[in-house]
């Protein structure tokens, strides 16, 4: 059955949408990632302009960071002090990303820089992801290894501003949060994801965030970074499809609960291995496509 | 259907007497585009009042289009350059009776613009030397085609006895939306006796039509609502998780 939709501006099969939401929701719940940077790339091979993707994918963020974070909320997992000063550097992040969106819009070279961003990104944290994830494997054969030290004492730690964390357990400069915030802010605008594939890493291994919070802070987070790329998208580029984002939305949800069921029963280091392996190679075909003669040098531009 | 039999009845019957060497009308006036928008056809149909040749063009509004031109940097096929044409019709396909060549000569058809290739699509200055603009021309009606805007082939005007005719006309599922116009040529000898001009309009009616309209006249609120209803269902699949 093909529906109409009304920014997109194009008649797309309305089960294979619901199929996309639900294989990436059904991926989401099973990783524990918001998906956004699958979604968002897989829109684009479908034929909807990437603008569009990118702008209705935000959406679609809020929705499955709002029921993500109230399960962590009752749990107690978010650290709303911490959440507070990324989200002031995830606004000025993304607003100034949806500015540069723009303008490279005008440009007509917005379609390369989203592709570019997401082979950059997808390449750095799935080639870590995946040797570490193996790394982890090796680790669990031969057992006990040597233990790394708890606390080193590097260059961070001197910056000014410094905060207390309370239930982060953190003493820190909040230029550190801050500045994680403005870079997940920008991305987001331009890549049309919640960032949570580049935060959560940056929580843990930069800020040394305790696991329990990281992800229920992200997504308190994400809410509010991603409602801002889609104001402002909506406002001044026209680039949210609300009938998309719904469509995706559904299936995404039902998608969600199946794979946090299958999730529950899998080991997390082949999972990660997995979630590796599958970032590569949405990468993989993103970069080929960049590199690969195309069939028509000339394309045209999109609506002025 | 009944409604078209009517009028082809009056049509036929008012012929011979009319002034008018042709008359035409189409089946719709109006091509709606719903949620279930899947591309649409519309009927022309006409009499002439002698034997003779019909050549149907459809022409979408006319709108500046940008062309870009990728070249390779560091590996990577990178939009490099641009050209931007001036009034280029969204939409255009040619429908006649018989081949374009066996109807008239070659400098008929480039004057009245019959066949994509005599489209008068312009360079807004001089650019480039005339075989590189030419370049970009083919380049724009390429893309064109390939997006089923530029139907390739030319459609079929069917006659029924000497003076009736009638073409299907097909709009993609693309088809932009805007004020169309069917213009029919009616040719004895090659040379082109009478024209007529008939008004189509594509657009997006219902629902569809009211998003798009509010999402361009009321961006910020437009905004807001999305951010709402995100929420909402945000929320919503919260308590059916939480119930699971």
């Amino acid at each position: 059955m093909q529906i109409y939709l009304p920014i997109a501006e194009l008649s797309v099969d309305v089960f294979l949408l619901l199929g996309l939401g639900g294989a990436i929701g059904f991926l989401s719940g099973l990783f524990g990632v918001g998906g956004g940077f699958l979604m968002t790339p897989i829109l684009i091979f479908i034929g909807i302009p990437p603008p569009v993707a990118v702008g209705t994918e935000a959406n679609q963020i809020v929705a499955s960071s709002v029921s993500g974070v109230l399960a962590h909320w009752r749990r107690g997992n978010v650290d709303f002090k911490m959440g507070g000063i990324l989200l002031l550097g995830g606004l000025f992040g993304s607003t100034l990303g949806v500015w540069l969106f723009a303008i490279l819009r005008q440009l007509g070279q917005i379609d390369l820089v989203i592709k570019l961003c997401y082979v950059t990104f997808l390449g750095i944290i799935g080639g870590l992801m995946f040797v570490e994830s193996l790394r982890a494997l090796g680790r669990r054969r031969r057992a006990t290894a040597a233990r790394d030290k708890m606390h080193k004492h590097t260059w961070i730690h001197g910056l000014p501003l410094k905060m207390r964390f309370r239930r982060s357990k953190l003493y820190i400069s909040a230029l550190l949060p801050a500045g994680v915030g403005v870079l997940v802010g920008v991305l987001s605008a331009i890549m049309g994801v919640g960032g949570g594939f580049i935060m959560v890493p940056a929580m843990i291994y930069l800020l040394g965030m305790p696991t329990a919070v990281v992800v229920g802070t992200s997504l308190f987070q994400i809410i509010f970074v991603t409602a801002n790329v889609t104001f402002l998208q909506a406002y001044a580029n026209q680039t949210v499809d609300v009938v998309l984002a719904v469509i995706l939305l559904t299936g995404a949800v039902i998608g969600a609960q199946f794979g946090a069921r299958v999730g529950a029963k899998l080991r997390g280091e082949q999972l990660r291995i997995l979630l590796a392996l599958m970032v590569l190679v949405v990468c993989g075909k993103l970069l080929y496509d960049l590199t690969v003669t195309p069939a028509d040098l000339y394309s045209i531009g999109g609506r002025e | 259907m009944i409604r078209i039999a009517a009028l082809l009845t009056v049509l036929f019957a008012a012929a011979p007497l009319r002034a008018a060497p042709i008359v035409v009308d189409l089946s719709e006036h109006l091509v709606a585009i719903t949620a279930g928008f899947a591309g649409a056809e519309v009927l022309l149909f006409g009499a002439v009042d002698e034997p003779g040749d019909v050549v149907v063009i459809v022409r979408g509004p006319t709108r500046p289009m940008i062309i870009y031109r990728k070249s390779r940097h560091f590996g990577i096929w990178v939009n490099a350059d641009h050209m931007t044409f001036e009034d280029v019709p969204a939409y255009y396909a040619i429908a006649s009776t018989r081949p374009l060549e066996e109807i008239a000569a070659p400098t008929v058809l480039a004057r009245n613009e019959m066949g994509v290739e005599n489209l008068r699509l312009e360079l807004p200055r001089a650019k480039a030397s005339p075989n590189v603009a030419q370049d970009w021309r083919d380049a724009l009606i390429r893309n064109q085609q390939r997006a089923g805007l530029y139907p390739a082939e030319v459609g079929r005007v069917g006659f029924l006895g000497d003076r009736l005719f009638r073409a299907r006309l097909a709009l993609p599922a693309n088809v932009p939306t805007g004020a169309y116009e069917a213009k029919v040529y009616y040719l004895r000898e090659g040379q082109i006796v009478s024209a007529q001009t008939t008004p189509l309009f594509v657009s997006k009616v219902g629902v569809e039509a009211e998003i798009f309209d509010f999402a361009y006249e009321q961006s910020a609120l437009y905004g807001i609502i999305a951010i709402l209803v995100a929420l909402m269902a945000g929320w919503l699949a919260h308590i059916a998780f939480r119930r699971a």
